[in-house]
């Protein structure tokens, strides 16, 4: 190439940029051309599996960690609510204003029409307990509320029965009826999403109220459409009506509608980004008050954390101290029994997980094989059967054998590498057998330490399923309150923030085991 | 680009010619159905008892069964936000039905219309009575959540109380317990001296709940905590626990089918519900079939039938006088149900309202108790 070259300028020395290719093309373009072509090439062969890995893998774990702060289902299902709670002051001790319970009025009889009222109340829930039922058992009566409206607009007139009625009023209404065209926008929306025709749909109760109070804040009076006679006559009749005050319609359907508990957590929860799930994980909660600790009783989550990290290292030291002279005999034996030995340890390592813990279970219990076998050769007595499972014991006996392959497994890959020859060139030159391992042999296997004790650290400290089964209650991780939030209490923002914390716990471990001892020394084979 | 536009064409005109012939052969009912179940016996009680008989009723019908109860409601919410359910009727605990039917994940039913009265004219309705917990949930079974303890190892004097679960001194050794608040907060109340009619009234307090769990703090160092169904019954036929609560059904089959040293202990015996709920937003042909098949399934007779097959009892009261033998062992079935009245003298309602709203403020303090 650079002989080429050197040819091609001594022969045009004037014109060193002529090169060209055998097309004619000048070789640098033709260069880059087939370079990017060669990119392009090698692009589109990880194509599927790029996207693959984007589509079923970062994606949806990327969704399901901003779970851990969204918040819209608050201000979504009860926008009404959410601006009028702004004037309240939690710390004032007292139930919010008229204003505020009519605006739970509305938004509440919309989400129950949409069936979305308990979601949030579920939501709520999760703060401040009672809030589910007290959203369930509230959505059944919200048309107890809009009755006194409707028996006095049906008493005038039994037309305002029909849908058309409803649907001519909201066509010819203009800006004259704000709180019923909102109404009947919802009711339109909430039709259309359901298949019906709102034309031809049974009104909603709430279309009385609302109607009512256009024609109480006087609103009503600049209707001039059709129906204005009818319209008319229902104004007449408001003239002498006392509206039952929505305050006291809510308390009366459950009395904590009054506590200015539930009213704070609404306030709280209002935005549409949270860190109360963040907060919750450790051990923390958002308050009226702003940030506090949770109650002594509740605080787990960093008791999990730190029990975790400490048992995933625990694991990870007795897979070291278990697998390094494994690893030693496979490198260092004849290649017949050395194969013999790593069929001995892949074959755990092929057997279904739920089959090798279920086995630790039969070993370990009281009444299991070991203590059996302790009792009848006489080390301990019938009495003093050793508790060996449903603890931390369990889970790190269980997981140092199950987890034993990945350390293994690197170990073997790198001591296969270590010339035996050093060990002698060291003995030969005075070392005792100690310093030769320790000076000479031990350095060169730490790569495979790194690489194994990473696998075997990160796997642990993820791992769900064997603290689930032998873990009973000391024994058990994190991960396993993950499980509970993911699948049982379903409270996936906080399984969401709970795995957040994870995964950065563990990008921060990795960050410093490269600061000190280098990633570029872990190697996998 | 033109290859998934031949796709898309594809799979629209085969779902199109598909729902053209299930229209026309089934009257606008989809011919297969997807069934959520339990799995184990309790699964192929209802195979036997009424998936084998509609299927035999209508032939070109297929049901697949999917074992995936104990995860449904997270399942079912993650198929609902990818907008596509696969499932068509999932069984569920009523706990969970109603937090499926909260979140607006399970579909609203009338019992009139969608289930079958009874053979004497009795409407549905009146007929589950009190069991209709929740405008989503269609009751299959009462189920309870008891105690076992061997026979051999409660000396000469066996238990016939609940409390001698909290009775270390009369009855030493370890016992197993759910490892979740709910059922052993009660007991542990009930031990304490806490009328039954109390229990919920009580434990809606801080200092109530901090009496149930120094109640269970008393045996905490003897309780072995399970949280799979199958976990006492092992337990029990290993010896490594004296008692402990699980699923009466689980409990029949360790004493009748396999023939281990335990016995019954039904006292203060928790009931609770099992059954259907119809996921929200299914297609019109998938719900025509999978309503057909409810009301066959959940009739007087197929509720009589599965007992047959397990030792739960049947969610319709028409259904009791029924239930006859065991299919195989041949044994009378009657007097293993938990709604037996000799079993019954003592028995709590599970209360939904408490548990939905408590759950997690209990849970959350439950589990810290537990990693003291």
């Amino acid at each position: 190439m650079s002989d080429a070259t050197t040819a091609d300028t001594a022969k045009n020395p004037s014109r060193p940029e002529a090169v060209l290719a055998a097309d004619g093309t000048p070789l640098k373009k033709s260069l880059n051309r087939a370079l990017r072509r060669q990119k392009i090439r090698a692009l589109m062969l990880i194509a599927p599996l790029l996207l693959f890995v984007l589509i079923s893998f970062v994606a949806p774990i990327g969704d399901m960690l901003f779970r851990s702060v969204e918040n819209q289902i608050v201000s979504e299902t009860l926008p009404r609510t959410v601006v009028a709670l702004k004037e309240w002051d939690e710390a004032s001790g007292e139930p919010p204003s008229e204003q505020v319970y009519q605006a739970l009025y509305r938004d509440m009889f919309i989400s129950v029409e949409r069936k979305e009222h308990t979601r949030v109340g579920q939501r709520l829930n999760y703060e401040t307990t009672g809030i589910s039922s007290l959203f369930r058992k509230s959505g059944r009566k919200m048309d107890d509320i809009a009755e006194p409206y409707e028996d006095l607009i049906l008493d005038v007139d039994k037309g305002w029965k029909t849908p058309e009625r409803w649907a001519t009023l909201y066509d010819s209404a203009g800006t004259s009826l704000p709180a019923f065209t909102s109404a009947y926008e919802a009711f339109v929306e909430t039709m259309t999403e359901d298949g019906k025709d709102p034309a031809t749909t049974k009104p909603w109760e709430m279309f009385y109220s609302e109607l009512y109070d256009d024609i109480a804040t006087g609103d009503a009076a600049g209707y001039n459409g059709p129906l204005s006679a009818e319209l008319a006559a229902v104004t007449n009749a408001v003239q002498g009506f006392a509206a039952p005050s929505f305050a006291d319609a809510f308390t009366e359907i459950e009395e904590d509608w009054a506590d200015h508990e539930v009213w704070g957590t609404i306030k709280v929860y209002a935005p549409r980004f949270t860190p109360g799930y963040f907060l919750t994980s450790i051990d923390m909660q958002l308050g009226p008050d702003g940030i506090e600790a949770q109650p002594e009783e509740k605080q787990i989550y960093i008791t999990l954390f730190k029990r975790t990290l400490i048992m995933s290292l625990v694991i990870t030291g007795s897979c070291i101290l278990l697998g390094y002279p494994v690893a030693w005999l496979l490198a260092n034996l004849p290649m017949r029994v050395s194969n013999l030995l790593m069929i001995l340890v892949l074959l755990p390592f092929w057997t279904s997980l739920l089959v090798r813990t279920s086995a630790w279970k039969v070993l370990l219990q009281q009444q299991g094989v070991i203590n059996d076998l302790l009792v009848w050769i006489g080390l301990i007595s019938d009495e003093g059967r050793l508790v060996m499972i449903n603890n931390a014991t369990g889970t790190i006996i269980a997981m140092t054998h199950i987890l034993l392959p990945f350390m293994i497994l690197p170990l073997y890959s790198v001591m296969q590498t270590i010339p035996p020859t050093y060990l002698r060139a060291a003995k030969s030159l005075g070392a005792t057998n100690w310093t030769a391992f320790w000076r000479v042999y031990f350095p060169q296997s730490v790569p495979g330490i790194g690489a194994g004790s990473i696998l075997v650290f990160i796997l642990s400290i993820g791992y769900y399923i064997t603290p689930e089964i032998v873990g009973g209650t000391k024994g058990v991780f994190i991960s396993n309150r993950i499980a509970y939030h993911i699948s049982s209490s379903l409270n996936w923002g906080l399984a969401a923030a709970l795995g957040s914390i994870l995964l950065a716990v563990v990008l921060l471990l990795y960050w410093a085991y490269d600061k000190i001892v280098g990633i570029d020394n872990v190697k996998l084979g | 680009m033109k290859l998934k536009r031949t796709l898309l064409a594809t799979s629209v005109l085969t779902v199109a010619t598909a729902g053209i012939v299930g229209a026309e052969s089934h009257g606008g009912m989809a011919d297969s159905m997807t069934l959520v179940s339990w799995g184990g016996a309790y699964q192929s009680s209802q195979h036997n008892a009424y998936v084998e008989p509609y299927l035999a009723a209508n032939p070109g019908v297929s049901a697949i069964w999917d074992e995936s109860s104990n995860e449904a409601v997270a399942k079912l919410r993650a198929m609902n936000e990818a907008g596509n359910v696969t499932w068509d009727l999932v069984d569920v605990v009523a706990s969970d039905a109603m937090r499926l039917c909260d979140e607006g994940l399970a579909m609203e039913i009338d019992p009139e219309a969608d289930l079958a009265a009874a053979p004497d004219g009795t409407s549905a309705e009146d007929d589950f009575g009190d069991l209709l917990v929740n405008d989503c949930f269609i009751p299959q079974i009462v189920y309870s959540t008891t105690f076992g303890y061997r026979t051999d190892l409660v000396g000469d004097t066996p238990p016939t109380d609940i409390c001698a679960v909290f009775d270390l001194e009369n009855y030493p050794g370890k016992r197993s317990l759910e490892k979740r608040p709910i059922n052993n907060m009660e007991w542990a109340l009930l031990c304490d001296g806490v009328a039954k009619e109390e229990v919920y009234n009580v434990l809606e307090t801080d200092e109530g709940q901090a009496q149930a769990l120094a109640k269970l703090d008393t045996i905490k160092d003897q309780v072995v905590w399970w949280s799979a169904g199958a976990d006492t019954p092992q337990l029990l036929a290993d010896g490594e626990v004296i008692m402990g609560s699980t699923y009466n059904g689980r409990l029949f089959s360790l004493i009748e089918e396999q023939d281990q040293p335990v016995a019954m202990l039904w006292d203060a015996q928790v009931f609770d519900l099992d059954g259907w709920i119809i996921p929200a937003g299914l297609p019109a042909d998938r719900l025509a079939r999978v309503k057909d098949f409810l009301k066959f399934a959940t009739d007087t007779q197929r509720l009589a039938d599965q007992a047959k097959y397990i030792s739960y009892g049947p969610a319709r009261a028409s259904s009791a006088p029924l239930v006859g033998k065991h299919a195989e062992l041949g044994i009378e079935m009657a007097p293993h149900m938990p709604t037996d009245p000799a079993n019954a003298k003592n028995t709590f309602l599970y209360n939904y309202e408490f548990w939905a709203d408590y759950r997690d403020d209990l849970d959350a303090k439950f589990q810290t108790w537990l990693a003291k």
